[in-house]
């Protein structure tokens, strides 16, 4: 049974975002890196790109696939996660503290189009 | 769906199972890199169970064998195995194939489990031959037994002295009194056996061997067999070889034979080899940062120069490398190329495709 955080914002696509002070950490849930194996790059954007609800923002490789991260809401990115970049394998090891981005979020209330933590249980099961 | 008859063992050992050519088969059990160095430097055992077997049998068997294998048949010993293609008349290939010759009147072949309709079809259409062709494939399973230590853990099991079989032959014999087919053959770089026999021989044999083999053997999914195969450059039907590619253009050059007999495909491979290939299967490192993939594009500045044919970063070396069909001259190695990761161009440099070095014993 995969981990599920509550109190995160979840999407269909097994994202999760995470309101820190009004900003949104993105990653990518326990779920997705349990289906995707062990990562062994993480392509990161850059800090100042655009990020658009929907869209894809960063890819996931595991040894075996790749797989695109979509962003669950529209903004800024801020900061990137650059620990990632030598120790992909820390979002296997814990993917809701190893975020990948930092977003300046453009519209907060799309957050209320997400999932919640027991919305997005039902999808894992 | 299919299911070999070692689906409940892989279910329990946790293994992560897939739809593989119509089999549900073990992707990996653990992490397929450290299966992948289990069977590096100890042993790891595969349920290949899902491969074909055809049974050629009669007067002219290896007429029609060498009728529609590349490789030379008609000089091959009694239990002797030999690696080769069946091809269309157009030089490209219709599977990559073992065949096994237990005397000039019955041989055994060995096909990909993804190929097994179309290759019994193949094979059925093209024997004119006074000989037999059947499609055993439902009634034989088989475990492959790979890695530096497999021979240790298996020698005490069979009644037949592993240590005189040699590389690329095989012995009738028995595994703990239980008859099966073993052959000092394998799909990984390395040392080590793969085991024929009918399910319930094997299906028992798989725990003999875990149990036998202890801490020094575990079970391994196809996923590391894909990245172990790659690593030292051994072709995957679908990759390296398909239906419009040839064996000289893979670089498979050593396992036909033009001097000798007459198969399908031979004319026009006669040619490509006078001529020289107009592309061929190299290997690349990537410069930049990423993973390349099967199915990527190559460039030459802005010309589309080939296709990545399988990419991984090697769990043996850490390296991103791939192999890559490539059009001449871009072939040449330590050109620099350009590699298309999702829209973003990225530096690869062409190298030797032996990434990593086998370890056969002779």
């Amino acid at each position: 049974m995969s981990k599920i955080v509550k109190g995160l914002y979840y999407t269909t696509t097994h994202e999760w975002v995470r309101v820190e002070d009004g900003f949104a950490f993105i990653g990518i849930t326990d779920y997705a890196q349990e289906s995707l194996g062990e990562i062994v790059f993480v392509e990161l954007p850059e800090e100042e790109d655009n990020v658009e609800a929907g869209e894809e923002f960063s890819a996931i490789e595991s040894v075996k696939a790749a797989s695109d991260v979509l962003s669950p809401i529209t903004g800024i990115i801020v900061l990137i996660n650059d620990e990632l970049e030598d120790g992909p394998e820390l979002i296997n090891e814990d993917p809701y503290e190893n975020w990948i981005v930092k977003v300046e979020m453009e519209d907060k209330s799309e957050l209320n189009k997400l999932l919640s933590a027991d919305e997005y249980k039902e999808i894992c099961e | 769906m299919r299911k070999t008859v070692l689906y409940d063992s892989h279910l329990k050992s946790n293994a992560k199972m897939v739809d593989f050519a119509g089999f549900m088969m073990p992707v990996v059990y653990t992490s397929i890199t450290e299966e992948h160095m289990y069977v590096r430097e100890k042993a790891g055992m595969f349920d290949v169970s899902h491969m074909g077997e055809f049974y050629v049998k009669g007067k002219e068997a290896e007429k029609f064998v060498d009728y529609i294998f590349t490789n030379d048949v008609l000089t091959m010993n009694e239990n002797q195995v030999l690696y080769g293609m069946m091809c269309y008349p157009s030089g490209g290939v219709v599977d990559d194939l073992l065949v096994y010759k237990i005397n000039r009147e019955s041989f055994i072949m060995i096909v990909n489990a993804s190929n097994i309709d179309k290759d019994f079809k193949w094979a059925t259409k093209n024997n004119t031959f006074d000989c037999t062709l059947t499609n055993e494939s439902d009634d034989i399973s088989e475990v492959a037994l790979q890695g530096p230590l497999a021979e240790k853990i298996l020698n005490p099991m069979t009644d037949y002295n592993l240590s005189n079989l040699s590389f690329f032959t095989f012995i009738y014999t028995k595994i703990n009194g239980k008859d099966v087919l073993i052959s000092r053959t394998g799909y990984t770089g390395e040392d080590g056996f793969e085991i024929y026999g009918d399910h319930e021989v094997i299906h028992k044999v798989w725990d003999e061997i875990l149990e036998a083999g202890k801490e020094n053997v575990m079970p391994c999914g196809l996923g590391c067999r894909d990245t172990l195969r790659f690593e030292v450059a051994l072709p995957l039907y679908g990759n390296e070889l398909t239906k419009d590619i040839t064996p000289l253009e893979a670089g498979l050059g050593f396992a036909v034979k033009l001097e000798a007999g007459n198969f399908i495909g031979k004319e026009v491979l006669v040619k490509q080899k006078l001529e020289r290939t107009k592309r061929r299967i190299v290997g690349l490192t990537l410069v930049d940062k990423g993973i390349i993939r099967h199915g990527y594009d190559i460039y030459y500045e802005d010309t589309l120069v080939g296709v990545v044919t399988t990419g991984y970063k090697s769990p043996s070396t850490g390296e991103t490398i791939a192999m890559a069909m490539i059009d001449r001259p871009y072939d040449k190695l330590k050109t620099e190329l350009l590699v298309d990761i999702r829209g973003k161009k990225k530096k690869v440099i062409v190298r030797n495709k032996k990434f990593y070095q086998k370890s056969y014993k002779n």
